[in-house]
């Protein structure tokens, strides 16, 4: 069942292109990835979705309805919060979390206090004082308080600290498993690649690729860093070994996740001293993957 | 006293000097030309003895008095009392304003945002801070001071003395002293500038209305207030020094007060805890147009008390009008020369049409709050919500048309209760109030213009209050002007007669809603075609 379609969606601000004919289909019960670098056209896109901008060609659909023209009644259903979340200076967090759930509805209280402890939030605190992270939690706590069906998140993590992100992908994990549909935004890989079933990639107003994470194998690499007793040879030659540079003391590579145990045990043959790996970042992929897609 | 915990306090001088010159210059040059003009315009206002004791009648009622202060030198109202009467309360209050400004913003302000620990860090003393900032203030409403005393006495006037320009400008400046002192002990008390702000100018208030209230009835009362006192100066008339003293004594006081308040608290602490919000929200703050109330309380408020005021100013000339009109021929030129009716009737239409202009300024704030809104970005927070554009701008609209409505009664009821207690046979209440709502149909349009702008060409907006401008120019000024009737006509406010005087046209009006409504109706289409602002 089709929760959410859009169709060759496409934006113009005067003379720019911002989107240029965007294509998603969430289903029923599952986490959407939707990843890009900024002005990719991310925000757009779900600002179109929510019936706060109109599309200038194409459709979108949420819940079978029409985005502009139904916005009122699919957002009963519908939670989203902001990347840059901008909340009244003089009114309380604990204020704006119960104004923006009945805004959509009935107000749930026990799940929102319980989200309010989870997540750490002084309610009684004026929004003037809260930090980027505190805002990001007040938008996230109405969202999950609320009964939507579909949860709309717009680089939700942006400012939050590693336990409250832990939290965060609790939730995440709690509205799956209530059969609730996720359509988040990302830059952080490691989040998409956790959480996410499917991923729709987009780069400048344009989908690139769309489909299961684990499948995309230029998106499954890591990189090394190698520091060893003698010299390294040949293995810049082997298949899945996208970078080999030599620094100073060692050697910094790039592989396929697919051919990393070869290579590590290749690597081992000089004697290692030391070895480190992480996944690389966003940025670092679309730059080597993506600088050469051309656009139409 | 430790030595140490003033270190470094010349260093700071500098600094803060450095950050606020550009902020002290501009209150230093404006409050010191508004003197020197307004002493200029004082000088032409009349030109025989009579016309003198004619503005002086005008003057003497409880109402100016509550208003202005108390009038000693009205037997002999020459220029220099006219000074001291009408001009050194209001001049001493935004003195008062600047020093809480100017000192909040860098103390209390800057603890806030953690500039203080930066400084802190450094080898400079626990209480340089508050030391550096007491110098800088007290330097400069000295020099405020001098100058006001040196420009008064060198505009040579008859009647501007050396002893009462020099008391003149120690008036000014004591009172920044004191409000400067009064800041700082406010700053060590309250947890954030919000706080020291609000307590400051609640006593800057308290003050005023002790003043107001012992001015009409109790001497003792109104030498309570720190504006009273210093209001019984009286330069150029009694020439009394013994105020400023006292306020002198007041001034080291309190600063020996934040001093110590200052040496026994934590940085970033303070005594008067700030209270914990709401944990919920109320019933009333779930749909939008609970929450626009709400984020407009204030200013709602601050409104209401602004257009009564306005309203009892007005209302307080009426009780010697005619002599004041036949004094002044700049008003007699602006009142219609009609015999059927008294001065004081056509002298209210004047009053109305000002009154009424002032009015559709918060109505215009009110209904454009959605504008302002969507420009901070927090109108996605409503609208990605199951809130409709129409119930959003409606929400505002409504808000902006009651509001306005009351508005234009308030001042109607600030006029009445002032000019009937001034005037031995007072203008009618309902006349006064009809006179007043014929107005509100020249509002709506204004309120229609706005929200048409807003919807169809969003950039624009700004464009309604250049109309309001041109309104109160043409209207305020038409008949002294002499502006053709058809130029009259092109606004609004031109086409409300001037009841009692003239006749209450209803078509006439009618049409005016309608304009409006129609504005209105296309503000709303537009308003649900268009793109949020990113």
């Amino acid at each position: 069942m089709k929760i959410l379609e859009s169709k060759s969606i496409v934006k113009n601000f005067g003379k720019v292109r911002a989107l240029d004919g965007v294509n998603l289909e969430i289903k029923k019960g599952e986490v959407y990835g939707f990843i890009g670098p900024n002005g990719a056209g991310k925000t757009t896109t779900i600002r179109i979705l929510l019936g706060i901008l109109k599309a200038d060609e194409g459709s979108a659909s949420i819940f079978g309805m029409d985005v502009w023209s139904d916005a009122v009644e699919i957002h009963k259903k519908v939670a989203y919060v902001p990347g840059e979340v901008n909340l009244w200076p003089n009114l309380t967090g604990g204020e704006v979390i119960d104004l923006f759930t009945s805004l959509r509805g009935k107000i749930n209280v026990e799940k929102r206090d319980d989200l309010i402890r989870r997540f750490n939030l002084d309610p009684t605190k004026k929004c003037r004082t809260y930090s980027k992270g505190n805002r990001q939690k007040v938008a996230l706590i109405a969202a999950f308080a609320s009964d939507a069906e579909l949860f709309i998140l717009d680089e939700p993590t942006s400012g939050l600290d590693p336990l409250m992100e832990q939290e965060f992908h609790k939730c995440i994990d709690e509205a799956k498993k209530a059969g609730k549909s996720i359509l988040l935004s990302s830059h952080i890989l490691s989040e998409v690649e956790k959480l996410c079933d499917k991923v729709s990639i987009i780069k400048d107003g344009k989908i690139i690729e769309s489909g299961v994470l684990k499948e995309m194998k230029h998106l499954t690499v890591t990189n090394i860093y190698a520091e060893t007793k003698s010299k390294v040879t040949g293995v810049n030659k082997l298949k899945g070994v996208h970078i080999f540079e030599a620094k100073d003391d060692g050697y910094s590579l790039q592989v396929d996740n697919e051919v990393l145990p070869d290579i590590i045990k290749k690597i081992s043959d000089f004697d290692v001293i030391k070895i480190e790996s992480y996944p690389p970042t966003l940025e670092e992929l679309f730059m080597k993957h993506y600088e050469n897609v051309e656009v139409d | 006293m430790n030595k140490n915990l003033f270190k470094g306090t010349f260093d700071l001088i500098k600094l803060l000097a450095k950050r606020n010159i550009l902020s002290i210059s501009i209150w230093l040059v404006s409050i010191v030309s508004i003197t020197v003009v307004v002493l200029g315009a004082f000088t032409g206002l009349y030109s025989s003895e009579e016309e003198m004791f004619a503005m002086a009648e005008t003057m003497r009622n409880p109402a100016m008095t509550a208003m202005v202060g108390p009038s000693e030198g009205l037997d002999n109202y020459h220029v220099g009392a006219q000074m001291s009467h009408q001009m050194l309360l209001f001049t001493g209050i935004a003195i008062a304003v600047m020093a809480i400004l100017i000192v909040t913003k860098n103390t209390r302000a800057d603890e806030e945002d953690g500039l203080i620990e930066m400084i802190r860090s450094l080898p400079v003393g626990r209480l340089s801070v508050s030391l550096a900032i007491n110098k800088l203030m007290s330097t400069v409403f000295i020099l405020l001071f001098i100058v006001v005393a040196i420009s008064m006495y060198l505009t040579g006037l008859e009647n501007i003395t050396l002893e009462g320009s020099i008391l003149y400008g120690a008036a000014l400046g004591m009172i920044g002293i004191f409000f400067a002192s009064l800041t700082l002990v406010f700053a060590q008390l309250t947890e954030n500038s919000r706080g020291t702000i609000a307590y400051s100018f609640a006593f800057l208030m308290l003050a005023y209305f002790i003043r107001a209230i012992g001015d009409v009835s109790n001497e003792m009362l109104a030498l309570i207030s720190p504006l009273g006192l210093i209001l019984r100066t009286h330069p150029f008339v009694l020439d009394n020094w013994w105020p400023i003293l006292v306020m002198f004594v007041a001034s080291v006081l309190l600063f020996v007060l934040a001093l110590y308040l200052n040496s026994i608290r934590d940085l970033g602490s303070g005594f008067i805890p700030s209270k914990p919000g709401k944990k919920t929200a109320s019933k009333f703050l779930r749909r939008p147009i609970g929450l626009y109330l709400r984020l407009q309380r204030t200013s709602i408020i601050a409104w209401f008390i602004t257009m009564f005021l306005l309203g009892v100013s007005y209302g307080s000339i009426f009780g010697d009008l005619e002599q004041f009109i036949l004094s002044n021929e700049m008003i007699q030129q602006m009142v219609s020369q009609d015999s059927n009716f008294t001065l004081n009737e056509q002298f209210m239409t004047v009053l109305m049409l000002v009154m009424s202009m002032m009015a559709t300024i918060p109505a215009v704030i009110f209904v454009l709050k959605i504008r302002s809104e969507e420009k901070k970005k927090r109108i996605e927070n409503i609208l990605s919500k199951s809130v409709s554009r129409n119930e959003l701008l409606f929400s505002n609209l409504i808000i902006s048309l009651v509001l306005g409505f009351l508005m234009l009664i308030t001042s109607a009821l600030g006029l009445y209760s002032a000019s009937s207690a001034v005037m031995d046979d007072p203008i009618l209440l309902s006349t006064i109030i009809k006179a007043s709502i014929v107005y509100y149909p020249a509002m709506l349009i204004m309120i229609g213009f706005a929200l048409f702008l807003n919807g169809i060409f969003e950039r624009a907006t700004p464009l309604v209050w250049l109309y309001i401008v041109y309104s109160f120019l043409v209207s305020y000024l038409g008949d002294l002007l002499q502006i053709p009737e058809a130029i009259m006509k092109t606004t609004p406010f031109g086409n409300i007669p001037n009841y009692p005087v003239e006749e209450v046209n209803v078509l006439n009006l009618v049409l005016m809603v309608l304009v409006a409504s129609l504005l209105i109706v296309i503000g709303f289409i537009t308003y649900n075609k268009r793109d949020i602002k990113e």
